[in-house]
């Protein structure tokens, strides 16, 4: 009975382990000509898993959430939320990547696959409640990611994407399990529930280690500064799809995942993380802001913009209140619509060949080629920097609200002087479009799929986004009260 | 009494339709819309105005909006309609009517028609705000407000900097008196607690002999407020000291300085000065100061006036002395006599510049007398309008028979209720103004003579000759892109050159029906308003009905003053004319002998008594210097060095910084999560 209900409350897992299982056998069976269809398949279990997420939100039988697994796992609705923000990224990747593939670059049923096991990691990521079950799903979808970043492996750049984000990674699991080793040894246990009473008062110095530890092996999987530098060579390297879905669905995760385990697990030691989460979100605006203005490629100007936006996240989780976590949850999903319709415009920027443009000088004067295109990808830009009306505006304001209220003033206002900085590069942006005598490079055509996530996307962060602002401050109020209900 | 409603905001309307129309909308339908409006306006002011002259109105106030509510500070937008907003009322909409109406002769081949009408209807919104102004503040608006038409007017040819730099002249030079306006506002708020007119004059006299501490002096409470408005008012009516803008002014079309440097604007302290008079009643220092000022700069000007070539300067400083006047007249407690010589002058003024205009017009734009000469037959009912706007401005009539023109009721009456004041101040002013009467009849029929009479002198003028030579270029040859115009040329010159009259082949043309419309109503006025009004403006404490401080002794004893005294104006009028006879019809020699025998005396006159240098010494250059001094080192020196283009730098420098660590191989990559590491636990355990 136990185990049914266990299962029961995985069923996004479950479904989409499922799904990965049988779409490893079309893949097996069906080779290379079965990629289109392992997509749709793919695309139709992520919206199978969102909808099982969604009815456990809607359920008021499980308003209180609930334990799976002898508290290995958690089914509340902050794992819920953070879930369906990750599957909606990840549809919205899949449906924008076979065209991409089109140009002579093979598309392989491998890729859908390799999605569906990365948004299961993630989803375990999010809803654990063990540094075990916390492992295995960062593992889980981290090779999934190594493997998406040299998924063009004719492309060097794509397979030294790949290589340097496998390594990377590898040492920053070493950190985590690393810490996860001390704090096990420090506290005795690996449940969260455990190591919560364990760690209070003062700590000593090899539980501080334990907990930095932990820190800094998440931060790496967030691209917060210190542990940002894989995050501009990946991001040009992997092919732009895959960008697409790096800069959305694992960022949700890798965020949410670090907000649950600080402040569940390490909740008594608030002072001790807070610090050097601080920094991080600080180091992140600024180095965000900064390593952004010397770039000419898009893709990589992007990388340095979703660095830029976590540091803001991290200022709402830095509050260490509900209302910060309300907040950054808010901004994360404001940010997975910029940042997908950000990259999917990019995606749409073909040259006459079909080919991928990329670099800045070449999208001059795109006002007047794709005058749509331009006009979303400077709404996208326009938001990023946080200039009201669009949307983007909100997501920063909530934010420096939670950390005003929560008396970190100098916090919001470094937070907000660096988003000035931030704004140069974004107005640059839109400058090259609207105002550069044009290159006309940017001629090829684009399907009904891109033109889809990118309407959504840019009604969205439009001022009509706003009115959205009160059920998603519900639903995020909602999640983040889950949050410290475990308590 | 709603129509006062309609009087103050059709102007208003016009020029919002006809400015935000502008182009789309057309010249003619811009035309039909503003000066339509003022001609309502117009015909719905005489009857309020007749109605204080029948004595059966009675003084009103109409809300319209309330405006401020902010503890003690509590005033409304109401509009005013007593005696002496009514008597402003017909001058304004009258005067404004008839320039509108030139202006479709005058402004005929100006391309920025729709711009030049609506600034002008504009204009007009303002003035009628500041006279039924019920309160300081709504007065201060349309004191902003009519600086601000004027300032777009004298700068409406705004591609001559000489007419944008006088524009700024005028604003700047404004602004002095304004600040002392403001001054005055705060100061009497501060005092009484209000800004409500009749509360303020109500609760004046109590306020007499009260001290207040200015400056670091003791000083008496009304007087101070009093000279602060004053100064307003002097910067306004360009009394001495603040008046060096007027002249300037005249870079701006001619109907713009017949309405607003002739007829209304200028008068607006004047009507200030009245409209607060019983406050002023109750400051004696401060009246002393109107009245010198007022007689000062009626002598200054009018010695000046009798130097210029420019037409339109002559009339401009005979406008400022003739304010000087009014001023006086003011500040010996005579405000009815002030305010009847601001009527009858808004009547000839407007008719002189008209008719300077309508000179100006046929002689294609030469505005130097000394090229003009013999246009009497040329274009004669120009010339009869300025003959009656001569006759009215130097004071012709016959004592005795107590019938004369315009000024001749109002400037005589000025300058006996000055003497009869019996101040030593009266005294100076009656002298002043004794004086400056000579000298205004000298400057005027000056003006007329070397205009209408001898022999045309025109070959000599570059505009005439272009006019001949060139065929006739752009209309007003003021805002240069604007097409030419050959086929206007046949009216104006036959091409076989100088026929060896001074004429250059040159034919001067009556101006159109519009134009002369305007001066013909207006020469009605120059001849028979004082005539008419004389009664109850000077007379009738009835008519004014408590809207001026009325002195009934002062007014007695004006009447009573010897007979050698209500001689003068006409003595000195006639010694004036006789003068310029003599010196420009009889022997024309005798300017040129005169200007040898005293260069110098004639140099600083002619030269204004060097104001503009005195200030452009004393106040322009050192702000000039300041400001650029500021701009240098103030501003790019430490705010841009440190502030703009420093974080600029730095954020330079930090992506140049962000660009090297990120070079792309592992082992630094890995090297720096390593150090962050190590900085993060050593930043916790410490």
């Amino acid at each position: 009975m136990d185990y049914a209900n266990s299962l029961y409350l995985t069923g996004p897992e479950v479904f989409l382990s499922v799904s990965g299982l049988i779409l490893t056998l079309i893949a097996a069976w069906g080779g290379q000509k079965a990629a289109r269809l392992s997509t749709i398949l793919a695309v139709g279990a992520l919206v199978g898993a969102s909808i099982i997420t969604a009815a456990f939100l809607i359920n008021p039988a499980f308003e209180q959430g609930g334990d799976a697994f002898g508290g290995l796992y958690r089914m509340d609705a902050f794992g819920s939320v953070s879930k369906l923000l990750i599957y909606l990224a990840g549809i919205g990747c899949l449906i924008v990547t076979p065209r991409f593939f089109d140009k002579g670059l093979e598309y392989r049923p491998e890729y859908p696959l390799l999605v569906v096991f990365a948004s299961v990691g993630m989803g375990m990521m999010v809803s654990a409640t063990d540094l075990m079950t916390l492992y295995i799903g960062l593992e889980l979808s981290s090779l999934s990611s190594y493997v998406l970043a040299s998924f063009t492996r004719s492309d060097d750049r794509s397979a030294e994407a790949g290589l340097k984000y496998f390594v990377l990674g590898a040492l920053a699991s070493g950190i985590l399990l690393y810490g996860m080793s001390l704090v096990y040894g420090f506290s005795g246990s690996t449940s969260y529930l455990a190591i919560r009473p364990a760690f209070e008062g003062t700590l000593g110095t090899g539980a501080l280690f334990g907990v930095i530890f932990v820190l800094a092996g998440l931060a790496f999987k967030i691209s917060a500064v210190p542990f940002h530098m894989w995050t501009p060579d990946v991001y040009e390297g992997a092919p732009t799809p895959v960008t697409t879905f790096f800069s959305t669905a694992p960022k949700v995760a890798a965020i949410a995942m670090t907000a649950r385990i600080t402040l569940d697990a390490f909740g008594n030691q608030a002072d001790a993380w807070r610090q050097v989460i601080i920094f991080a979100a600080l180091a992140s605006v600024v180095v965000g802001a900064l390593g952004a203005i010397g770039q000419s490629n898009i893709k990589r100007l992007l990388a340095y913009s979703s660095i830029n936006n976590v540091g803001f996240i991290l200022i709402g989780l830095a509050t260490g209140t509900a209302a910060g976590a309300s907040a950054m949850l808010v901004y994360l999903a404001i940010y997975v619509a910029m940042s997908l319709g950000s990259f999917v415009a990019v995606l749409m920027l073909r040259d006459k060949d079909g080919n991928q443009v990329e670099n800045m000088a070449d999208i001059a004067g795109l006002s007047r080629a794709k005058p749509m295109i331009a006009l979303c990808l400077a709404a996208m830009m326009l938001s990023l920097a946080g200039i009201p009306p669009l949307y983007g505006f909100w997501g920063k304001f909530v934010v420096f609200q939670a950390a005003v209220e929560a008396d970190m003033v100098v916090l919001a206002a470094i937070g907000i002087a660096a988003s000035v900085i931030g704004a140069f590069y974004y107005l640059k942006i839109v400058k090259i479009m609207y105002f550069d005598e044009p290159a006309n490079v940017v001629t090829g055509k684009n399907d009904l799929a891109h033109w889809t996530v990118l309407a959504v996307t840019a009604i969205f962060v439009s001022p009509l986004g706003y009115l959205l602002t009160i059920p998603m401050g519900a639903l995020a109020d909602r999640a983040a009260a889950a949050l410290f209900a475990v308590v | 009494m709603n129509s006062i409603l309609l009087i103050v905001f059709l102007p208003l309307l016009a020029a919002i339709v006809g400015g935000l129309g502008n182009r789309a909308l057309g010249n003619l339908p811009v035309k039909l819309i503003t000066t339509g409006a003022l001609f309502v306006s117009c015909a719905l002011s005489w009857p309020i105005f007749l109605g204080f002259i029948a004595g059966d109105a009675q003084a009103t106030v109409v809300p319209v909006l309330q405006w401020v509510q902010s503890g003690s500070l509590d005033f409304d937008w109401a509009l005013r309609v007593d005696t002496l907003t009514a008597v402003m009322l017909v001058v304004i909409t009258t005067v404004s009517a008839l320039v509108h109406l030139y202006s479709w002769g005058y402004m005929d081949e100006d391309p920025d028609q729709p711009r030049f009408f609506a600034y002008l209807s504009l204009f007009t919104f303002a003035m009628l705000m500041l006279v039924t102004a019920d309160n300081l503040v709504q007065m201060f608006f349309g004191w902003e407000g009519v600086g601000l038409a004027s300032y777009l007017l004298i700068g409406f040819w705004f591609r001559k900097p000489s007419a944008n730099a006088a524009a700024i002249k005028a604003f700047v030079v404004n602004r002095v008196g304004d600040l002392g306006f403001m001054l005055g506002i705060f100061g009497t708020f501060w005092v009484f607690g209000t800004v409500s007119i009749p509360e303020i004059l109500a609760a004046a006299p109590a306020m007499s002999g009260s001290t207040i501490g200015f400056l670091g002096y003791r000083m008496q409470t009304m007087d101070i407020l009093c000279i602060l408005l004053f100064i307003g008012a002097m910067g306004k009516s360009a009394q001495l000291g603040l008046h060096t803008w007027l002249p300037d002014a005249m870079e701006g079309p001619t109907p713009v300085s017949a309405l607003i440097h002739a007829a209304t604007m200028v008068t607006a302290g004047v009507f200030m000065v009245c409209r607060l008079s019983p406050m002023f009643e109750t400051a004696p220092i401060a009246l002393g100061m109107v009245t010198f000022v007022g007689a000062a700069t009626c002598i200054f000007a009018a010695t000046i006036g009798t130097t210029q070539w420019d037409i339109k300067r002559v009339i401009a400083y005979s406008t400022c002395s003739q304010l000087g006047y009014m001023f006086f007249a003011a500040g010996v407690g005579a405000y009815g006599a002030a305010m009847f010589h601001l009527f009858t002058h808004a009547f000839f003024k407007a008719l002189l510049f008209l008719g300077a205009g309508s000179v100006i017009h046929a002689m294609h734009h030469e505005q130097d007398m000394r090229y003009y000469g013999g246009l009497r037959k040329r274009i004669p009912l120009t010339f009869f309008a300025m003959l009656a706007g001569t006759l009215a401005i130097t004071g012709v009539g016959i004592y005795w028979l107590h019938a004369g023109f315009a000024g001749f009721h109002s400037k005589d009456a000025i300058l006996e209720v000055a003497f009869a004041r019996g101040t030593e101040m009266g005294q100076f002013a009656f002298w002043m103004g004794a004086f400056a009467a000579l000298l205004t009849s000298f400057y005027s029929w000056r003006l007329m003579f070397l205009t209408f009479w001898g022999k045309p002198r025109w070959a000599e003028s570059e505009h005439i000759q272009h006019a001949v030579h060139h065929g006739h270029d752009d209309p007003e040859a003021h805002n240069p892109p604007v097409q030419e115009d050959a086929g206007h040329d046949a009216v104006h010159a036959v091409p076989s050159a100088d026929q060896g009259d001074g004429t250059a082949g040159y034919h001067p043309h009556e101006s159109p029906i519009s134009m002369l419309v305007p001066l013909g109503v207006l020469t009605l006025g120059a001849v028979f308003a004082g005539f008419i009004f004389n009664p109850q403006f000077l007379d009738s404490a009835e008519f004014w009905g408590g809207s001026i401080y009325y002195n009934e002794n002062l007014i007695h004893a004006m009447h009573a003053v010897p007979l050698w005294v209500k001689l003068t104006a006409s003595i000195v009028m006639l010694l004036g004319l006789f003068g310029a006879w003599l010196a420009y019809i009889r022997d024309t020699s005798i300017p040129g002998k005169f200007v040898e025998q005293f260069r110098l005396v004639h140099r600083f006159v002619y030269n204004k008594w060097y104001f503009d240098e005195l200030y452009d010494l004393i106040f322009v250059r050192p702000a000039f210097w300041f400001g650029r001094k500021l701009w240098k080192i103030g501003d790019e020196g430490i705010i841009d060095r440190f502030g703009p283009n420093g974080a600029a730098w730095l954020v330079l420098k930090g992506t140049g910084a962000a660009k090297r660590v990120q070079s792309g191989y592992l082992t630094s990559y890995a090297l720096i999560m390593l150090l962050g590491l190590i900085a993060a636990v050593t930043w916790v355990l410490m």
